[in-house]
């Protein structure tokens, strides 16, 4: 795991290249590839080759099985009966709460918002405190890396408050160039929206210095981890974010269930995100009382099952011996750049040393989607196209790339059979 | 190597994605229209001269990938001469070809040279990539400078 609390970048890539403290070899893959059973299936005859991990995980059978129990043994309505299985269902929701809580080192078990994913929780923060906080002529800057679900919330209400969008530049490696983003922020920014990994890149953001940056001029920050949980260690306090958004998918959990984290005396003094059963203390017609956070945000009945899948994938991810985790997923992603490299044709996009688990890439003529159907006959599962990220597509000049992403499962026979395949895309192309 | 593949990517269909024809802007076109894929990102314009209901030029640019383009140029390469009629028709018949394949109800020597789609329909996610061309044109046709979307 990169250390994402060290203070720059430079300090980052080096704990990064640190596999001395824990080699590859200290990991066990072929047991972790174990616990995950879709890695055995077949693909038009050939081995599944899964390199598509950004954009959704496989899952552990801990996970299926957590999810399975609870539905099988544990299922009621959470926070509402008084009977048994209430009382088991209640507890397994809140008890995944915790794990989650441990597993960003949350302040308090408050702190954390059950959402359906990083979208959502992004649109509950632009829709809450944006709302209260951003006013005309206000300005909240985001990056130019940032995935669609991280500007288009933003561009909504800076729509409807006549506030302005900014974005602060990136380099052609993909890097952030931070200085620039600190002229960015001015007194009329009151939110900085920044991915902690992009998704297209790789790139490992310094975020400790862009939340120094806003802090010091009162804005705020909020934080798309959706990349960085399943490979960094997260630590909020550390990193002094005031919102951290995750996706259960992304980290080895179901999909439908994510985590937004967000200061306490923020989520207090916030509106609620949607009306509705368990975000209040009382109601009458004349007028309701708002539960306290996280219930003030979590309206209705919410994804409980998934909920528990998603503590089930946090105890996963805890489960691994950290530092060979990391030095593994290093490995092979040090192994995939450098195999990729070195076939003809192809250019490597986001070229940045402080990377975690995707490589994108585009070869000579041939498009992404074309790369993408033609591994995928080899049983190799890459994603092609704008990855959810056009303004970044045009700020690098393609319009498409081909991405392979990495996981704890990854190997570097993996790499190896997506390079093969890539001379069967240029046979066709030649 | 899959047979599926070599169905899809036939040798006339990589020469059309290498080497588009009519790939230009079209001067003096009397209809335009704007192609769009949200999904994968595929653009393209289509340029149309139409003078008494027939093609008498047709022409594109745009991005996108090689069924795409290849869809594009064959399109423009079959059309020129047509009546407008004629080419809504073939569209109909192409669709039947890109969906249903060469044992479907239209056989891929009813097409021309459009034969060289037929191994489209044995990869589902890819059929709106040859079709995006076709639908530009139907906007094209029917109303001045429209956007057609695959989705």
């Amino acid at each position: 795991m990169t250390e994402v609390q060290t203070d720059s970048l430079a300090t980052a890539r080096v704990v990064h290249g640190q596999a001395g403290r824990s080699s590859p070899a200290d990991f066990d893959i072929e047991r972790v590839r174990q616990d995950f059973p879709i890695l055995r299936e077949k693909v038009h005859g050939k081995p599944l080759v899964y390199l598509d991990s950004a954009a959704t995980s496989q899952k552990p059978q801990a996970v299926i099985d957590a999810m399975s129990h609870f539905l099988l043994k544990e299922n009621a309505n959470v926070h509402r009966g008084v009977h048994y299985l209430a009382e088991r269902a209640t507890d397994a929701y809140e008890g995944a709460r915790a794990k989650v809580k441990q597993f960003l080192n949350a302040k308090d078990v408050h702190e954390i918002v059950f959402v359906r994913g990083t979208t959502e929780a992004i649109n509950l923060v632009a829709q809450t405190y944006g709302k209260t906080h951003v006013g005309a002529d206000d300005e909240v800057l985001i990056t130019a890396m940032e995935h669609h679900s991280n500007i288009v919330p933003w561009q909504m209400l800076c729509e409807e408050k006549g506030a302005r969008l900014r974005v602060a530049p990136i380099t052609d490696a993909g890097e952030l160039v931070l200085e620039e983003l600190e002229k960015l922020i001015g007194p009329k920014t009151k939110l900085v929206a920044v991915t902690h990994v992009s998704n297209v890149l790789g790139t490992v953001n310094p975020i400790r210095q862009v939340v120094e940056m806003a802090h010091a001029r009162g804005a705020r920050v909020l934080v798309d981890g959706a990349q960085a949980a399943p490979h960094l260690r997260v630590d909020v306090q550390a990193l002094g974010c005031d919102f951290y958004a995750i996706s259960g998918h992304k980290m080895y959990g179901p999909t439908g269930i994510g985590v937004l984290y967000g200061r306490s005396e923020l989520l207090d003094e916030m509106p609620p995100y949607q009306g509705g059963g368990d975000m209040i203390l009382s109601v009458s017609f004349e007028k309701t009382v708002y539960n306290k956070p996280p219930a003030k945000f979590e309206a209705g009945t919410p994804n409980m099952a998934g909920a528990v899948g998603l503590g089930a994938a946090v105890d996963f991810l805890g489960g691994l011996e950290r530092d060979a985790l990391s030095a593994h997923e290093q490995d092979v992603l040090d192994y995939g750049i450098r195999a990729l490299a070195e076939v003809p044709g192809l250019r490597l996009i986001g070229t940045t040393s402080g990377k975690a688990s995707v490589i994108s890439f585009v070869l000579d003529e041939v498009h992404p989607h074309d790369i993408g159907t033609i591994l995928d006959r080899e049983g190799i599962a890459v994603r092609t196209g704008h990855h959810c990220a056009q303004p970044l597509m045009s700020r690098l000049g393609v319009v498409a790339t081909a991405r392979a992403s990495l996981a704890c499962y990854s190997t570097r026979q993996d790499i190896d059979a997506l390079v093969s395949g890539l001379g069967k895309v240029r046979e066709f192309f030649r | 190597m899959s047979a599926e593949l070599r169905d899809l990517y036939q040798e006339v269909l990589i020469d059309h994605a290498k080497q588009p024809r009519n790939f230009r802007k079209l001067e003096g076109a009397t209809r335009t229209a704007e192609g769009f894929n949200p999904l994968c990102g595929d653009q393209l314009m289509l340029y149309v001269k139409l003078a008494d209901g027939v093609i008498e030029d047709i022409a594109f640019q745009g991005s996108g990938c090689a069924i795409s383009k290849a869809s594009a140029s064959l399109m423009t390469a079959t059309l020129k001469g047509k009546k407008q009629e004629e080419a809504l028709a073939l569209f109909g018949r192409v669709h039947i070809l890109l969906t249903e394949g060469p044992s479907g109800a239209v056989k891929p020597e009813e097409v021309g040279k459009l034969a060289a789609l037929s191994g489209v329909w044995e990869f589902p996610m890819r059929v709106k990539c040859a079709t995006l061309a076709w639908h530009t044109l139907r906007n094209a046709l029917a109303v001045q400078g429209t956007r057609a979307s695959t989705e």
